[in-house]
């Protein structure tokens, strides 16, 4: 660690992890909840659970996306960040505030959530995603602002490096694009047609800048290659995701009253999104083979490799499969989109938190470079064991989505969705073992934490 | 070939592309809007269907089922319910009241919400309403 403020990463990276745990074991209800319908009713019915998984997700990923943002925007700009105090003041802010909507999720009924907070003066709840109360939204735009303040001011005064830039550009319009889940209109096709203006240009938007900017940071530092090569990568790689993205938005339009020229428009576009990910994938083994330094933080180079791989096939392969409008009119909200939603988040955004998280957590609990060689085979493990078993549930899913579309949409007598579900049980149950092991991959990921030993060796020349 | 295609390139590359396609994306959403009128069925955006809107948020409904294929995908497509139940919001109001409290062993179940006459009415039209939007004939069938 160069700067004493970098320090502040830890508390977010602690509670991105802790969050991370809530997240999977609600996810494995869930799960168990496809299979035993009523597991947990009515204490906690499936929307409540729903909530909470997918929510704590965003949550984490934000928080991871905080803490790298103040561990490498300080290294970066060659400064101590603008307000160490607002950092810290903010993160915890923000982890009540966030604890708080968890509790009154789970605590009283949703409807009951909705007039404590007041939300007939501005509704905004109750749309997938966006289902904090309105307060919380405002909360989250007022730690979004102050973090990005304290971004924007330590870069200013200090090194201005294409990194930083395109993470600035990326956590900007993180915040600009949330201000559209305060627009609910009445009228349903707009009020979808927008919500997708948080949702998509999101996640297939300005967070691929910030996913872009963090790998590049995680290269530039494992494999000592040169910034001007790194950052040329850079550049080219987050132009194809927003001149495919930004239209492509448009395979989300398909068939929520929008006109039909969106069917070419998202299905051309959105066909060309699996681009910028294949360039990420090729960028990043390309470094790799061209290190000019052998790093002995080994778990943070194969978080690297992984989450470009796990985001071309999650984000890129699985993505494709179902966008072109012809074959999403069958498989659009199936458990198709399950499948790919899930890959995508797992490679593209949970695993870059966790390669920075791999870099920098070693040097913020005081290490000269790295973890012991014992920790790190224990972290290499767990990814392992998370990665393929989020493969497993990919696949399982598909499994799932192929025969519900066949069943419930293209067959000659196409039956009810009940029926359909029962049939494809046993995908479900598949699923939720390859949860498990999950689980399992995390709980090591935490363990390696506390795995101590020598330094594994400085790092050497190629 | 990476004298030519330097870093200052790329750079231009990425914000030309970006500005030139969000105002493309913006150029479409204007015509979206301009297009709306014909297919969003706004003629029957009564006031009982906005109430029926929010307690659709406010019960969050689409934590397990969809609603023009989004949403979740624990409980059948509501977009096409209407017709599924012979073009009856009496059927729909009939079946979100039936639901048992403690649910039903072993299955899955829809919660209990205990609603009046009057926001079972709301909730129905507002399904009514949704199911007669132009969605370029989706869902490809009767189930949803």
């Amino acid at each position: 660690m160069k700067y004493e403020s970098q320090s502040v990463a830890k508390l977010y990276f602690i509670a991105a992890i802790g969050l991370f745990v809530g997240q999977i074991l609600f996810g494995l209800i869930l799960g168990l909840q496809y299979v035993m319908g009523d597991f947990l009713f009515p204490e906690i019915p499936f929307n409540v659970a729903r909530m909470v998984h997918t929510n704590l997700l965003i949550v984490w990923l934000l928080f991871g996306f905080m803490g790298a943002a103040y561990f490498l925007v300080p290294e970066e700009a060659e400064t101590e960040l603008h307000s160490p105090f607002l950092a810290k003041l903010m993160f915890w802010v923000f982890l009540v505030a966030g604890a708080l909507t968890i509790v009154g999720y789970l605590a009283v009924p949703y409807a009951t959530l909705a007039e404590l907070t007041g939300n007939k003066l501005l509704p905004t709840m109750g749309r997938e995603f966006l289902e904090q109360p309105t307060i919380t939204k405002i909360g989250i735009v007022i730690v979004a602002l102050s973090f990005l303040y304290n971004i924007a001011f330590t870069i200013l005064k200090g090194r201005k490096t294409v990194i930083t830039l395109v993470l600035l550009l990326g956590l900007t319009g993180l915040a600009l694009f949330f201000l559209f889940s305060f627009y609910n209109p009445d009228n349903l096709v707009k009020d979808k047609f927008y919500w997708w203006w948080v949702v998509h240009l999101w996640v297939e938007g300005v967070w691929e800048l910030i996913l872009g900017s963090i790998l590049a940071f995680v290269l530039i530092k494992t494999t000592g290659v040169d910034r001007e090569i790194i950052e040329k990568w850079l550049y080219v790689i987050i132009a194809m995701t927003l001149i495919t993205g930004i239209i492509g938005t448009g395979h989300h339009y398909f068939w929520i009253g929008a006109p039909e020229y969106w069917l070419w428009w998202g299905s051309v576009f959105s066909a060309l999104e699996p681009i910028p990910f294949f360039m990420m994938t090729v960028f990043a083994f390309n470094m790799v083979n061209k290190r000019r330094i052998n790093h002995p933080n080994q778990p943070a180079v194969l978080w690297a490799l992984g989450t470009a791989v796990m985001a071309f096939l999650g984000a890129g392969v699985w993505g494709f499969m179902h966008t072109l409008a012809p074959i999403n009119y069958y498989t659009h909200g199936t458990q198709i989109t399950a499948a790919h939603g899930h890959m995508a988040f797992y490679g593209a955004y949970a695993m870059i938190v966790m390669a920075i998280i791999s870099y920098a957590m070693p040097l913020l609990r005081g290490r000269r470079v790295c973890n012991s060689a014992a920790s790190q085979v224990v972290e290499m493990w767990s990814f392992w064991l998370m990665t393929i078993s989020m493969v497993f549930i990919t696949l399982f899913l598909t499994g799932a989505g192929i025969l519900q579309v066949y069943l419930q949409r293209y067959s000659d007598d196409p039956m009810p969705f009940m029926v359909v579900q029962e049939k494809v049980a046993v995908f479900y149950w598949m699923r939720e073992l390859a949860g498990l092991v999950f689980l399992i991959g995390l709980l090591l990921y935490i363990y390696s934490f506390f795995i101590g030993g020598e330094e594994k060796t400085l790092e050497q020349k190629v | 070939m990476s004298e030519v295609f330097t870093k200052s390139v790329a750079r231009n590359i990425f914000y030309g592309g970006s500005v030139f396609f969000f105002l493309l994306f913006l150029a479409l959403t204007y015509q979206t809007h301009e297009a709306w009128p014909e297919r969003d069925n706004h003629e029957n955006l009564t006031d009982q269907v906005r109430h029926g809107k929010l307690l659709w948020e406010v019960n969050n409904c689409i934590g397990c089922h969809t609603l023009l294929g989004e949403g979740a995908y624990f409980a059948p497509e509501l977009g096409n319910v209407y017709q599924r139940y012979g073009n009856s919001t009496e059927a729909i109001k009939a079946f979100i009241s039936s639901r048992p409290k403690e649910g039903v062993a072993g299955r899955r179940s829809m919660p209990q919400f205990n609603f009046n006459d009057e926001e079972l009415e709301a909730i129905a039209q507002f399904l009514k309403y949704a199911s007669e939007i132009d969605t370029n004939n989706w869902p490809p069938n009767i189930q949803g």
